[in-house]
């Protein structure tokens, strides 16, 4: 990963209303400021910023549709084989290291 | 080790007898209490069996495997779709990946290999909701995301 990207993920993703709209574009599909706008709790403007923190960090990105930008979640960078290898490892190195406990831990069940 | 898309391999050192690792590992009551997961009923080839997660954040996951091979104290194997299931899905249609544990006794206890293979055939959109179901929440993926982009 280039430098400084680290922080912009982590700092995109530390946010409530930005993993709202991460959630709500992910769930939803591609979707206008102005739809995501609807029943949210935030400002249009403040959206508009969220969306561009996250188009930074690589997590969002929009296309002209005439006058709208429809937004949409970068499914590749998530999706992408070696990110999800690494998570599954990630899951089985955390998995390995409850059955060390469990297998070697002191007092348990015979 | 290999630059592969295709498999995971883990391989650990556990300082216990290996009858008591393999018995923590294929029953499932014991298995369950380690791995996180409350399956109904035991491992037996061909059974296909299944299992909420009880670790927190991921109760919304449930665990679906299907035992390929039991070999006492040396083998064991099974089938499922990449460690989720979304309840609301099909997923017979799907491919599955084959998880491998292999026993050995070494001097300090037995050494555990498990070999996860057949991701290639997962498709892309299939990995990306993997990846939302194993999220844990969103603070586990904020986590995740920020273990993945600094490792």
């Amino acid at each position: 990963m280039a430098p400084g990207s680290a922080a912009t993920v982590f700092g995109a993703l530390g946010d409530e209303t930005r993993l709202r709209l991460l959630a709500r574009l992910s769930s939803g599909g591609p979707a206008s400021i102005a739809r995501l706008s609807e029943r949210a709790h935030v400002t249009r403007q403040a959206i508009t910023k969220h969306l561009e923190v996250l188009a930074q960090a690589g997590l969002v990105r929009d296309d002209r549709r005439g006058r709208e930008r429809i937004w949409r979640v970068e499914q590749k960078r998530l999706a992408d084989a070696r990110a999800y290898l690494d998570l599954v490892s990630r899951q089985w190195d955390d998995a390995l290291d409850r059955l060390k406990r469990y297998v070697e831990g002191p007092g348990e069940a015979p | 080790m290999t630059e592969t898309t295709d498999r995971i391999e883990k391989e650990i050192v556990l300082r216990a007898p290996l009858p008591r690792v393999w018995r923590a590992i294929t029953d499932t009551k014991e298995f369950g209490a380690w791995f996180g997961v409350s399956l109904d009923g035991a491992f037996a080839a061909g059974r296909p069996i299944r299992g909420r997660i009880t670790i927190p954040g991921y109760e919304h996951v449930t665990m679906e495997v299907t035992v390929e091979k039991l070999e006492p104290q040396t083998y064991f194997s099974w089938r499922w779709h990449p460690a989720a299931i979304d309840p609301k899905v099909d997923y017979s249609k799907e491919p599955t990946t084959l998880v491998e544990f292999r026993f050995a006794e070494v001097p300090e206890g037995t050494r555990l290999t498990v070999v996860e293979s057949g991701f290639d055939k997962i498709p892309a959109a299939r990995r990306a909701e993997a990846f939302r179901l194993n999220s844990g929440g969103w603070a586990a993926q904020v986590e995740n995301i920020r273990r993945h982009v600094s490792g």
